[in-house]
């Protein structure tokens, strides 16, 4: 393989793509009103139709026949390269939409940083995927406005969400060779500079919603090299088992 | 050779009837996603951009375009994909808004490539109810039917329509 690193950092961008949609759509026909089923729906489509691209991109780069369906189904969880927070679990409708909000502001900013990259084939991509990311982002906001601003029981679920997940935001912000290679050759900038705007939009839509933004603690890390939680095995089980059962099957 | 009999120019009319899968009252051109189209010696190289990364109609268009070529007699049909420039709702012509408004479905309004687009946070849009014409509607949901759309409801008639998405 003549660019380990791009592989790895399209392996990334497509494996969160793919974990959050594939979770997402476990919403599907499960959602409290058939509008956000539709909603729910819609954006798991879209997260899983940038994964396509981004996988795509990663076996081309990687040059050894490996196609989007052949990553997506035939890696086993120590080959996924996805954040820790895509694979927290769905729990309640307020608990998916603060993992969606915290995971979308920070996929905003991430996909404007590459939206100039050196490389055609990932600007392209984020392109692409930022104007659907923007409005998905518009749509996470409204709803975490919407809970915490509501009743006292939506109030609290969002909130214990909220102080939930923060442990797994700081990853997002932590470079390491790849993301430094990459920035160095004008593919994205590293990921401590998303940080600062993150958070200030982060704390403006907590603050609408009458909601703390919980402290900086000690922060889960490991996703991105490999290091999961147990929760990825069961999303990769359930995605995974048809396709492993008839391999080389066509429908 | 094929294409002594068909010019480029035939190949777009030939795809201005190919009608997009879920909103048949458009056509494959009306959406401009038919970025180009060119002849390569016997085969004929179209060139696609796709709406939305996720659509589910991407694969039944690309499919639609190679049978309806083939009806005309091009036997050799290379689609190729290109993600850049992105698509966007500007690529719509004045005829097609019409032809969304007559089908029932509120044509896109702004500047897909202002700032709206890329918005951190909800601007309340105001579509044209396509029945009434009052410019009154309610969001109910962000997604309609398929991604490009959003359903609203109109507060002067009452009735509900899909908003074809500022995109």
């Amino acid at each position: 393989m003549t660019d380990p690193a791009l592989f790895e950092f399209a392996l990334r961008l497509g494996d969160n793509a793919l974990i959050l949609g594939q979770s997402v759509a476990a919403w599907t026909g499960h959602a409290p009103i058939v509008e956000e089923d539709l909603a729910l729906t819609n954006v798991a489509l879209d997260l899983v139709g940038q994964a396509r691209l981004w996988l795509t991109l990663a076996g081309d780069v990687e040059g050894a026949g490996r196609d989007e369906d052949r990553l997506a189904y035939f890696r086993d969880a120590h080959e996924f390269r996805n954040v820790l927070l895509v694979e927290r679990p769905n729990g309640s409708f307020a608990e998916t939409l603060a993992r969606q909000f915290l995971f979308d502001t920070w996929h905003f900013y991430l996909l404007g940083s590459l939206g100039g990259a050196s490389d055609a084939r990932v600007s392209g991509i984020a392109q692409k995927a930022a104007r659907e990311v923007a409005y998905h982002l518009r749509r996470s906001g409204d709803w975490i406005v919407r809970l915490g601003d509501g009743t006292e029981l939506s109030h609290a679920r969002v909130q214990a969400a909220l102080d939930e997940l923060w442990p797994y935001t700081g990853e997002l912000f932590r470079s390491d060779a790849v993301d430094r290679e990459l920035a160095t050759r004008g593919i994205g900038s590293e990921l401590e500079t998303l940080h600062g705007p993150w958070l200030a939009h982060v704390r403006e839509i907590l603050t609408e919603a009458t909601l703390a933004c919980p402290p900086d603690g000690w922060m889960h890390a490991g996703g991105r090299t490999g290091r999961h939680t147990e929760q990825l095995g069961y999303v990769l089980a359930e995605m995974q088992s048809v396709r492993r059962s008839v391999p080389g099957e066509r429908w | 050779m094929v294409n002594a009999v068909a010019s480029v120019a035939d190949v777009w009319r030939w795809l201005a009837d190919v009608p997009d899968p879920e909103i048949p009252a458009i056509s494959v051109v009306d959406l401009g996603i038919v970025r180009a189209v060119a002849w390569q010696g016997d085969t004929l190289n179209v060139t696609i951009t796709p709406t939305y990364s996720g659509c589910p109609a991407t694969r039944t268009i690309e499919r639609d375009i190679v049978r309806a070529l083939a009806e005309h007699g091009v036997a050799h049909v290379a689609l190729a994909v290109q993600l850049a420039p992105p698509w966007t709702t500007d690529w719509l012509s004045p005829e097609t808004h019409e032809k969304l408004r007559a089908y029932g479905i509120a044509p896109p309004e702004g500047d897909a490539r202002g700032d709206a687009v890329f918005a951190l946070r909800s601007v309340a849009a105001r579509p044209a109810c396509p029945r009434c014409g009052e410019h009154d509607a309610e969001l109910i949901s962000a997604f309609g039917s398929t991604p490009c759309k959003a359903l609203y409801r109109c507060n002067a008639c009452r009735e509900p329509f899909d908003y074809f998405k500022c995109h």
